[in-house]
């Protein structure tokens, strides 16, 4: 099962990978009309302090805590992804509650949103990898599967 | 021979006991019984559903196609009134009977209705618990009703954000002196209190009904509330019997070990019927929350089938809203306490021995599973950046090879 996994050291602290996330589950064809003005939510997000960054979107977990106490139905784990139908989510923010890496996010509007690994979009592989100058987040196959 | 699982009961606990079971056993076949004649819906969504949030489509818990691809028989409208655990039976209220080689018991709370004079004068009267309560509450309301609600705890609060926008007026009584005392402080009750109340939903608290009328309604305090429906909400019950009457041990709720196995031989329990052990708090409680039910239905059923799985990591746990305002809560509030108020928000970090033991946000919630994994597994406060992880939740207060363990790829 291949994995959006973070390399610390290379990171950079450019935030592009949020952008990138943001312009490919926008919707729109063009970047600058995608995110000019506007306030992003992307899925995957940088924590930095002092000369420290990296990213983080979901780990996709063995042991999904979100899908479990998800009280619609909404999260389900198909093939290894955990998807969430945000026609069925209601907002209540148990899979906030649950997630042990803060990766399910309120979206700005009802619903809450959370990296599909760019299934959910045109994109057709994680755009916040090939957008990443430094290879500081990769997509590849798990040895050793990280998540609980 | 494949082994004959019975289920009784058909929302979280028992979805979950069927999940767990088919991880393990894909052959045994699986019946589920259950009183209720719908297909599994989740309880907590009949709120949504009067304020036209969700649908009763949408509502269902799994789709339309869970029984069938998971090998399951459901007998839905079916009451089984007494277990035989000798026989390993079930009896149905039919008169039938259903011969089980592994029984779940799953038969959820019920609504209380504590004893209240003039309480049968009331005509008008509902509960909140059930799609069942949900509809007959929606048929009765109309836009110049004028709604009682006792019990301002979750469920009263959540149906009364369900009705707002349908009634007249809405009037939330409760005994204590506080809104949601089950999951808040005495600040954060205040702080949701003011919220709610600025939304035009009226309280008064610290006051109990003395006696009803048809639509009225006399307090202890002398004071009286007219209302055309009253609903009460102030708590709920175990459904424990189908257990005590066959022999097994209950305590609040049903005795369950770290396998939720009762103390009858091959009779397991989940969910609100059950206590289970309060990691935060250390005692057993009854633990009536969705996340909870669904994972002890799952660990039951992995053992039912044969696997090996413990539920030994629960904890209160509550992720809700109210006209807008989000609230999070975990764990247990008795240690040492660290506090942040701002206008619109709140944010409680309650710890006590080196381990986090529980929290209230209030307004931002973004990341609190980083504070719930924190209480879950009782990790060491000294071994990460405390003063990081009380500014946010964030995964720089752990060191940089817990980061690594979490994020990176392992070669």
């Amino acid at each position: 099962m291949k994995r959006v996994y973070v390399n610390e050291k290379w990171c950079l602290g450019c935030h592009l990978c949020e952008y990138y996330c943001a312009f490919a589950n926008s919707g729109e064809d063009d970047m600058v009309k995608a995110l000019k003005g506007i306030t992003i939510h992307p899925r995957i997000q940088i924590e930095e302090r002092g000369g420290v960054s990296f990213a983080v979107s979901c780990r996709h977990c063995e042991e999904p805590l979100c899908v479990k106490g998800c009280i619609t139905g909404a999260l389900t784990k198909e093939d290894g992804v955990i998807r969430i139908d945000s026609d069925r989510c209601v907002g209540c923010y148990t899979c906030i509650l649950s997630c042990p890496y803060g990766c399910v996010m309120p979206s700005g509007s009802g619903p809450v949103q959370k990296c599909e690994l760019c299934l959910n979009n045109s994109a057709g592989s994680p755009a916040c990898v090939r957008g990443c100058p430094n290879r500081a987040i990769i997509f590849e196959d798990s040895v050793e599967v990280s998540g609980k | 021979m494949s082994t004959h699982y019975v289920i009784i009961g058909n929302s979280a606990a028992a979805v979950g006991c069927v999940e767990g079971i088919r991880q393990i056993d894909k052959e045994g076949k699986i019946t589920v019984i259950a009183s209720e004649p719908y297909h599994t819906y989740s309880r907590p969504l009949i709120s949504y559903l009067l304020c036209g949030k969700t649908t009763e489509e949408k509502m269902k818990y799994r789709k339309d196609g869970f029984y069938e691809e998971n090998g399951c028989e459901a007998l839905l409208g079916r009451t089984v009134t007494a277990v035989d655990p000798k026989k390993k039976q079930v009896a149905l209220d039919d008169g039938s009977s259903v011969s089980y080689d592994r029984l779940l018991v799953a038969t959820g709370s019920r609504p209380f209705v504590p004893p209240m004079e003039g309480l049968d004068r009331v005509d008008q009267k509902f509960t909140f618990m059930s799609l069942a309560d949900a509809r007959a509450l929606q048929a009765a309301l109309t836009k110049e009703s004028r709604v009682l609600i006792v019990g301002a705890g979750l469920i009263g609060l959540k149906c009364a954000e369900g009705i707002f926008d349908k009634v007249k007026s809405l009037t939330v009584l409760d005994l204590a002196n506080r809104i949601l005392p089950s999951i808040l402080d005495e600040t954060g009750s205040a702080m949701v209190q003011k919220y709610i109340e600025g939304k035009g939903v009226s309280f008064i608290l610290n006051d109990s009904v003395k006696k009803f009328s048809e639509t009225n309604a006399e307090l202890n305090s002398g004071r009286t509330v007219d209302f055309d429906i009253l609903v009460v909400a102030v708590g709920v019950r175990p459904n424990t019997a189908l257990v005590s009457d066959a022999g097994g041990r209950v305590n609040r709720g049903i005795a369950v070990d770290e396998a939720c196995l009762t103390t009858l031989p091959d009779v397991y329990a989940a969910g609100d019927c059950t206590e289970s052990f309060d990691i935060a708090a250390e005692e057993n409680r009854i633990l009536a929350l969705l996340p909870n039910a669904y994972m002890q239905g799952e660990c039951a059923g992995i053992n039912m089938a044969g696997g090996k799985k413990l539920y030994d990591k629960a904890i209160a746990m509550n992720a809700i809203g109210f006209f807008g305002l989000h609230m999070i809560t975990a764990g247990n509030y008795k240690g040492e306490e660290f506090i942040t108020e701002t206008g619109d928000s709140y944010k409680k970090l309650v710890y006590e021995n080196d381990v986090l033991k529980g929290y209230i946000l209030i307004g931002q919630v973004a990341r609190a599973g980083i504070y719930t994994a924190l209480i879950r597994d009782k990790t060491p406060l000294s071994s990460i950046d405390f003063d990081l992880i009380r500014e946010k939740p964030q995964l720089m207060a752990f060191s940089k090879t817990d980061r690594a363990n979490k994020l990176a790829r392992h070669a």
